[in-house]
């Protein structure tokens, strides 16, 4: 019988190969098929099974990550809400992630390889896995002033560092609370995103950066450092201002705001037309200067190019290919130019930086989760846009606007502000868009604002002075007082 | 006694020393990944190391010459399960704590378990002086293993438990019958066929003009096949009638040597399957799952798929115990344990816990070769056929090798029924190896 047993034996042992021959298919060859299955959880799991890290703005944790206790063992928690949810965006089970959240993920979720070494020391120490931290540049205080300020109308604020181009504010509103969509609930999740989607006011809507509107007046400043800059025209060049102008080509003429001349002369100075706003004057000047220029100008302002703070930001537009008379109109910020308030801020912060726009930014840097910087944003210079010179009268100009013009909302004391209005045509039934950009300096500080409330916000007499203006004024007693 | 000066079992001491020593690591590893949630006491842990040393001095007495091997690598494997059944508790505690429901530990009834099969190790060890008494009781053994199997179908005692009525239920405790019968069945074939191998295997009349055994020597083998076959009609246990043929026909093929038997039982076997496929929908669906699992991967294969997923996340070094989502599977301390030792260890851990059986195994064909009596040598084999057939078909079903059919893993799975006749297993291994042993020695004595 010894030769059936072992006939046994040998029968036994080729089992034992078959069974390690086809584990070790499954375990080796074909694992990474299954592990990327998509009913396979535990893809899913292990990303929640890690503590993703923290974003922080200034001290203030604006999305971390909480152990649960429950089959995803951490979920995703904004502290801040709403008010914040432009920048971290949301880190969803069902629909994936945006914002910070998407752009920094690799970092916050500790895959990067940068993280590798803090990887390797958490695991000898036997620590949980926690990923990587990501620092804002955003300032708390002036984000929730900025939100609080909208108070729920249709609108943006953006606030730029025009010395860095660190982003200190970036507002959207109406916004929505993030926490809906990033708990550990797919069906509270879909139900929230499905409500978010069929909500009139568009609340998922990153309006700083991907909602373009006409500009109007704001984009006057553009017009004078086109101006200024052309070496045709100084500050105290005598224009024409008449009640209404004929556009070239064309049966219709251009009429002031209140229908009458800005002066009683007929004429006025560059410095006067911009803080009265002449819309006859800019648009005669426009004409004068040419598409070309105008749209040269706006092109080094940051027009026509997409700007990534990382998230990318509608491209704000100077038409190609216009008229005299759609130049007219272009050069009041009406026809087809088109501006988000991040470009709107860009524009003004290059005039308070002796006209050196600098790259605008949200992170400032990046850090491991034991606080170790592993990369640090390099501040950079993204064009000259105007010589030092005509920065320093455009500024001075915006000043007049505030204390001798339409923009005496913001006038603050304590604080050197300038500012320009601008209540933009919708181009539709409904009430203008109300505009302001600003800067304001106190103490060798200056910060750059952009305001936009889209349609007035309901309000039955639209002006950027009198409804954006406010929002600024807050800003800056947020930011100075 | 003399037997303490004839043999020392030295080396079963050291093996057992660093059986106690990897599992008391495994289980500080589950442990130390768990944050100490409900760590297993000391108590536990010291009733461990006694059982297992009053084991080995009892083997040192009753058993002195047996192979000692055996005893060491069945505890290492009784006690990686252990570990592994409590990192899964513990995985149940945290859920459970999650959604404030119940739990139940099944750790401490399996450390119960492991305790009561240790006394049986003895006590078979005891009763059993010599394995050749064990002959006398051959048609005993096949009464008690039909009845055995049949016990389940009784209407008051049976219970049925996920569709297989494999149970008998008194009070809370259920049990599975044919668990034992596992080690009974074997007793029975060994017996009988050490007495009719001669006439099995030559003894021939003309069938149809060919020549066969004679209906009163293939008497046996075809009730084997109706047994199983019954047991797989009437308890849907698919596994158990697969174990049972298999078992009986390669015992048939060591006692004659005739490898007509192997192609008999194999053809009996393909042609039972095709009627169950035909008839049964249980059949069927296992089938399908088995070919292409993926479609069903949310209903009816969702066990063999999560587990297939965590074979695949563990890769070749595994997750580390106490780490990895075995836990998603489900039944993962039972029939799945294996695709929990497949994530935590890795295809390593598998290849080291297969090529443990694979020695549990080798040591019981080889206690099988030593053996000079049909009987011994019968029912050695068929206690390694036992135990080998149950690792290929659990293994190979969990990781779709074959169909997947109910049957325990062998000293890892949690289930008392199982743990403790594996326990007499060893022992009868045991015995019938000091037995050899001491017959083959130049001193020799009759016991």
């Amino acid at each position: 019988m010894n030769h059936q047993i072992r006939r046994i034996s040998a029968l036994m042992t080729f089992g034992l190969l078959a069974l390690l021959l086809n584990i070790g298919y499954t375990q080796i060859f074909n694992a990474d098929s299954l592990r990327l299955r998509q009913d396979n959880t535990r893809l899913l799991l292990e990303e929640y099974g890690r503590q993703r890290g923290t974003v922080l703005a200034g001290n203030l944790v604006v999305a971390q990550s909480l152990k649960t206790g429950g089959t995803l063992a951490y979920e995703r928690n904004y502290p801040q809400g709403e008010a914040f949810e432009p920048v971290t965006g949301f880190y969803s089970l069902v629909y994936g992630a945006t914002g910070i959240e998407r752009l920094y993920s690799a970092i916050l979720s500790g895959s990067d390889d940068r993280l590798a070494v803090d990887r390797l020391q958490q695991l000898l120490a036997g620590k949980e896995q926690r990923g990587g931290v990501v620092q804002l540049t955003i300032h708390p205080e002036l984000q929730k002033t900025a939100y609080s300020a909208l108070n729920g109308r249709t609108g943006a604020a953006v606030v730029i560092d025009p010395a860095t181009g660190e982003i200190l504010a970036l507002v959207s509103s109406p916004s929505f609370d993030p926490n809906d969509l990033s708990n550990n609930s797919p069906d509270q999740i879909s139900n929230a995103y499905e409500a978010l989607l069929s909500d009139a006011n568009r609340p998922m809507d990153n309006r700083p950066l991907t909602t373009s509107l006409p500009p109007g007046s704001t984009f006057k400043l553009v017009v004078a450092a086109a101006a200024l800059e052309s070496g045709m025209f100084t500050e105290e060049s005598l224009l024409p201002a008449p009640a209404s102008l004929k556009l070239p080509l064309s049966n219709s003429r251009m009429h002031n705001w209140q229908n009458g001349p800005c002066t009683s002369s007929g004429k006025i100075t560059l410095r006067q037309a911009l803080a009265v706003s002449c819309n006859t004057t800019f648009a005669w000047l426009g004409m004068k200067l040419g598409a070309d220029a105008l749209r040269e100008q706006a092109q080094k302002f940051g027009f026509n190019t997409s700007i990534s703070v990382p998230m990318n930001s509608s491209t704000s537009v100077f038409p190609a290919d216009i008229d005299g008379a759609q130049t007219a109109l272009c050069a009041i910020g009406q026809f087809e130019v088109r501006a988000t308030a991040l470009q709107m801020a860009m524009v003004v912060s290059a005039l308070a930086n002796d006209g050196k726009l600098m790259q605008p930014h949200l992170v400032s840097k990046v850090l491991t989760s034991d606080l170790e910087v592993i990369e640090q944003t390099q501040l950079s210079v993204k064009s000259q846009v105007v010589s030092s010179a005509t920065a320093k009268i455009l500024s001075s100009m915006m000043k007049t606007v505030v204390n001798a013009g339409t923009a005496y909302t913001v006038k603050i004391a304590g604080v050197e502000v300038g500012a320009k209005t601008g209540t933009a045509d919708s181009g539709t039934d409904e009430s203008a868009h109300a505009w302001m950009v600003a800067n304001a300096t106190k103490g060798g500080r200056t910060i750059s604002i952009a305001v936009v409330v889209e349609n007035g916000g309901g309000a039955p007499e639209v002006s950027g002075n009198k409804i954006a203006g406010p929002i600024i004024a807050k800003i800056i007693r947020q930011a100075f007082l | 006694m003399k037997v303490f000066t004839a043999r020392k079992r030295n080396i079963e001491l050291i093996l057992l020393a660093c059986v106690l020593g990897i599992s008391r690591l495994a289980l500080y590893l589950v442990e130390n990944a768990t944050a100490f949630r409900s760590p297993i006491s000391a108590s536990q842990i010291y009733v461990v190391i006694a059982m297992v040393l009053i084991a080995h001095l009892a083997i040192r007495v009753f058993a002195p010459f047996a192979d000692q091997f055996l005893f060491p690598l069945a505890v290492l494997l009784n006690l990686l399960g252990i570990v592994m059944i409590h990192r899964l508790d513990i995985a149940d505690e945290v859920r459970a704590a999650a959604s404030q429901s119940t739990f139940s530990t099944e750790a401490s009834s399996q450390l119960i378990w492991f305790a009561i099969g240790i006394l049986l190790l003895i006590a078979t060890l005891v009763i059993v002086k010599d394995h050749r008494r064990l002959q006398r009781y051959t048609f005993t053994a096949m009464v008690a293993g039909l009845v055995l199997l049949l016990l389940p179908m009784l209407p008051i005692l049976g219970a049925s438990i996920n569709g297989a009525r494999l149970w008998i239920r008194i009070g809370s405790l259920s049990f599975q019958p044919a668990e034992v019968a596992k080690i009974v069945l074997p007793i029975f074939f060994a017996g009988y066929l050490a007495r009719n191998r001669n006439s099995i295997a030559s003894v021939r009349e003309k069938w149809a003009g060919i020549g066969l055994p004679r209906a009163k020597d293939l008497g046996p083998i075809v009730s084997a096949w109706a047994i199983s076959l019954l047991v797989l009609i009437s308890q849907r246990d698919l596994g158990t009638s697969l174990l049972f043929f298999g078992l009986f026909v390669g015992m048939l093929y060591v006692a004659t040597g005739q490898r007509t038997w192997l192609a008999l039982g194999g053809l009996l076997f393909l042609s039972g399957a095709f009627i169950a496929y035909q008839l049964f929908s249980h059949v069927k669906l296992r089938t399908m799952v088995w070919l292409d699992p993926f479609p069903y991967a949310l209903n009816e294969s969702y066990q063999l798929v999560q587990g297939l997923y965590g074979f695949a996340s563990g890769g070749l070094f595994g997750r580390g115990l106490g780490q990895g989502y075995s836990w998603l599977v489900p039944y993962a301390k039972s029939d799945f344990i294996l695709s929990a030792f497949g994530e935590e260890l890795g295809y390593v851990g598998l290849i080291a816990i297969t090529f443990i059986y694979a020695f549990i195994v080798q040591r019981t064909l080889r206690t099988s070769l030593m053996t000079k009596d049909d009987f011994g040598k019968l029912l050695s084999a068929g206690l390694a056929i036992v135990l080998g057939l149950q690792l290929f078909v659990v293994f190979g079903g969990v990781t779709r090798l074959i169909p997947l059919t109910g049957l325990t893993t062998p000293f890892l799975a949690a289930g008392g029924s199982a743990l403790i006749a594996n326990w007499i297993m060893i022992a009868l291994v045991l015995r019938i190896s000091h037995t050899s042993t001491l017959l083959s020695a130049p001193s020799g004595r009759q016991l």
